[in-house]
């Protein structure tokens, strides 16, 4: 259990034209467990989680080479649909994008891409993957208002529940506090340690302490490399390279 | 010392040079205001003559158009107006909109960098070459291929050929407008989407097109707008008919094309001058109408970006 | 159930696929229809015009009969044109500069102001050209003005001002906040900035500008219909009437002796390859000054 491995990533690539965005990275990623990718900004902690759900097919003028293993299927190379693949895993970006319609259909919308229109069914889903995010309370009166009409901090945890409800068995987050006020980015935190334990959790962030806070695993990436990589406690308590014990200390950022 | 020279023989200079400059800029930026009401108010004053003599009512809803008899009915011009922009909009529409999507979520840079010059060269070509090309071309197909579909005899002059020449002179404008729009809906959006197990079709259906509605309704307005005003090319091959028309084979006379046929000619009868700047100041109006609307309509849509 | 929805699924989705096959068949059309457009304009109007385009044609003046299809060229709308689409450009770019430098330096904090301008500037570029024109007119009566070069040059430069403006505008908007911080931190003056600084970064969205008004000037019709009269001679001063290329074709075309309207396709020939021109030239000029700008 301890050492089961959820996504393993080898030797890869990518490029846009000659410049060098990751270079070789080799990283395994522990199940139900929260690994943080942490690093300076711009140093390709984004780009590698996006490669991860093959949100890279977007841009064609990046260029990726490697293989990355998810429940040893490489979903790089693989056969199946690719939206299948992106179902698996919810994502959350820095700023909240509600999608332009209301917070029930926010949430019912990868629902009913599934296939699943029962309309009974369907409310109890909505119900409860809004509660899941500990949003309910706040929005059952106003299912049909649009999603934009909530506060930045609803927004985020309504992309939450709306990455939730297609049952994915793991959620990356792109610096998903960023955006938001302290009090909004406690909840969120809280909310992936109650996660933690049904889902696979790949947090990117550039808050050390934030990473400190709740990572079991962390993944230290510097200028489109891994440094290093291990359980939270050795990293923290003994980092191994000089990098990054020199960002640990605060001196590059 | 030394600085205290600098600052006593060259500044001075300097800012005068510079409050002088600031002056005489901001004086022909507030003549830049000035124009559109100078223009308004001088056709209102020039059209005063022709609506103290006839209801505004009567202008409007009559179709009798005998000017040597002071029967001045707007209705025929109005309604070929409408005719021919509205069909030239919905032909343009569906092909401005579907190209747009192809070029913004489909298209490689390869068709990019062709259609970007394409799309210019449409933009700048002149209204009146246009025109001949009507009547080279579009005139003949609407009289020999179209119309004979249809069981219809016409010479191809008529509202149908003016709508087609009018919809190929806005779609560069329409398209460009609409890019715009569709390129300024975050990438994000998209991401969260797809991530959610959507295809990218259903993702253009149900996020994309949603998100960029207003967009997409302001754009039209525009090219309504732009059609509205246009003369020398409808007016080449439109058939120049006072009548309200029955049908797209029947020819029109819609108002740009009233007031350059006539203008400069009726200066002997006053109240037909008049007649004309009347045309002018309609014409204005319902242009700026939906200008201001389609435009307002934009900007809170960008708002809601920020 | 769970196989239920499985089979549910993969239905909706086959039908996705094949509407979305379907629409992506329609959207290439479209975009492919608006080029073979243009190549059909081009090409019915080289083939209408190049064999009755002819040397005397853009080198000699109407000569006596010249309008029942008897010999003479069209040199005079040629050079009437150019003549009236300098004049306008220039009058529009000596007023059109000042305004956006205004806009973008001196009003560069009060964003209100900008965005009204632009506003403003906006609804003048949709009023319709025929209305500056019979507005123009009704003021050259009032003032005794008779139809000229010189009244067309205005009228149209009036047109032509709201695209320089906003087209100048578009590439000072560019010019990072940073350099014109710089540029005050170093003690200039808002003048020394915006004629010094600004206007160096811009050359080529001004280049693009001035391109883009002339195309606009020199192909208008409407405008110039009533205020600048028409005449068989070159003009030799600006109280002169001339002829321009876009009412040369208008007028040639709507006779019905076929020479006539023949040498009206072959004008279009020439005004159609004008405005080309301007078109590759604002495209190779406007990449070759892109070199020499900051870049950040």
């Amino acid at each position: 259990m301890e050492n089961q491995t959820k996504i393993k990533v080898e030797s890869l690539n990518l490029s846009i034209g000659n410049k060098v965005i990751l270079n070789d990275i080799n990283i395994s990623i522990p199940k139900n467990k929260i690994t943080v990718i942490l690093g300076p900004s711009g140093c390709g902690k984004s780009t590698l989680m996006k490669s991860m759900n093959r949100l890279t097919d977007l841009y064609p003028e990046m260029k990726v080479s490697g293989n990355i293993f998810i429940d040893d299927e490489d979903i790089l190379h693989t056969k199946n649909d690719v939206t299948e693949i992106r179902k698996r895993m919810g994502l959350l970006s820095q700023r909240p994008y509600p999608l332009p319609m209301s917070i029930y259909k926010n949430v019912a919308y990868g629902l009913k891409i599934s296939g699943r229109v029962n309309k009974q069914l369907l409310n109890k889903r909505v119900e409860h993957y809004l509660q899941q995010a500990s949003l309910w309370n706040e929005v059952k009166d106003r299912l049909k208002d649009p999603a934009s009409s909530l506060s930045i901090g609803q927004q985020q945890r309504l992309c939450l529940a709306r990455g939730l409800a297609v049952d994915p068995d793991i959620i990356l987050a792109d610096e998903p506090t960023s955006a938001l006020d302290p009090i909004s980015s406690q909840e969120i935190e809280k909310k992936f340690l109650e996660l933690k334990g049904n889902y696979t959790i790949i947090l990117v962030t550039h808050i050390l302490r934030q990473a400190a806070r709740i990572a079991d695993y962390v993944v230290f990436m510097y200028l489109g490399e891994v440094i290093e990589q291990g359980p939270a406690k050795e990293f923290f308590s003994n980092p191994q390279t000089e990098i990054t014990k020199a960002y640990l200390r605060g001196s590059i950022n | 010392m030394n600085w205290n020279r600098i600052r006593d023989n060259i500044s001075p200079t300097r800012l005068q040079i510079n409050k002088f400059n600031e002056v005489w800029m901001l004086v022909w930026t507030l003549f830049l205001v000035v124009v559109p009401l100078f223009i308004v108010s001088g056709l209102l004053w020039k059209s005063s003559l022709l609506l103290e003599n006839h209801t505004l009512k009567e202008i409007i809803f009559s179709s009798e158009w005998k000017p040597m008899s002071g029967k001045f009915g707007f209705l025929p011009f109005i309604m070929s107006s409408l005719w021919v922009t509205l069909l030239s909009l919905l032909i343009a529409a569906p092909i401005c909109l579907f190209s747009a999507i192809h070029l913004t979520q489909y298209a490689n840079r390869y068709v990019l960098r062709f259609m970007q010059p394409v799309i210019d060269i449409l933009a700048g070509i002149p209204s009146v070459i246009y025109g001949v090309w009507g009547i080279i071309a579009v005139v003949p197909f609407v009289a020999e291929k179209i119309a004979p579909m249809f069981g219809v005899q016409t010479t191809g002059y008529n509202i149908l050929s003016a709508s087609i020449v009018l919809a190929v002179m806005v779609i560069p404008f329409i398209l460009n407008i609409l890019i715009d729009i569709i390129n300024t809906i975050p990438k994000e959006l998209t991401e969260a989407s797809l991530s959610l197990g959507a295809g990218k079709w259903y993702t253009i259906k149900h996020v994309i097109l949603r998100k960029a509605l207003p967009g997409i309704i302001s754009a039209m307005g525009l090219g309504l707008s732009r059609s509205f005003g246009e003369t020398i090319a409808v007016l080449m091959v439109v058939g120049n008919v006072a009548a309200i028309p029955s049908g797209i084979f029947q020819p029109g006379y819609p108002l740009p094309a009233l007031i350059a046929n006539n203008y400069g000619e009726m200066m002997s009868i006053p109240q037909y001058d008049s007649a004309l700047m009347f045309s002018a100041l309609l014409l204005m109006i319902i242009v700026l109408f939906f200008n201001i609307g389609s435009r307002f309509l934009i900007m809170s849509y960008e708002k809601r970006f920020k | 159930m769970k196989k239920d929805s499985n089979k549910k699924t993969s239905f909706k989705k086959q039908r996705l696929k094949y509407e979305e096959y379907f629409f992506r068949g329609v959207m290439l059309l479209s975009s492919c229809l608006i080029a073979f457009i243009l190549g059909l304009i081009i090409y019915s109007i080289l083939v209408k015009g190049v064999p009755s385009l002819s040397w005397e044609m853009i080198t000699q003046t109407p000569k006596g009969g010249f309008y029942f299809g008897k010999e003479g060229g069209i040199l005079n709308a040629i050079i009437g044109s150019i003549y009236l689409a300098f004049g306008a450009t220039f009058i529009a770019f000596i007023i059109g500069l000042p305004i956006s430098l205004y806009m973008n330096v001196w009003l560069s904090h009060k964003e209100k102001w900008v965005n009204m301008l632009r506003f403003i500037l906006d609804l003048l570029w949709g009023i319709p050209s025929i209305v500056y024109g019979a507005f123009g007119f009704t003021i050259m009566i009032l003032l005794g003005i008779k139809a000229s070069l010189l009244a067309g040059i205005i009228v149209t430069a009036l047109l032509i001002l709201p695209i320089m403006i906003r087209a100048i505008d578009e590439g000072l908007k560019t010019v990072p906040k940073g350099l014109k911080e710089s540029s005050y931190s170093l003690g200039s003056t808002k003048s020394e900035l915006a004629f010094k600084i600004m206007l160096r970064q811009c050359i080529p969205g001004i280049v693009t500008a001035v391109l883009l008004s002339f195309g606009r000037a020199i192909g208008d019709a409407a405008a110039v219909l009533f205020t600048t009269g028409f005449t068989d001679n070159i003009p030799t001063a600006l109280n002169q009437p001339t002829a321009t290329l876009p009412l040369a074709i208008f007028f040639q075309l709507s006779s019905p002796i076929p020479e006539v309207k023949e040498r009206a396709y072959a004008a279009a020939v020439i005004l159609t390859s004008i405005i080309l021109i301007i078109s590759v030239l604002s495209r190779v000029l406007t990449q070759k000054y892109n070199k020499h700008t900051i870049k950040f």
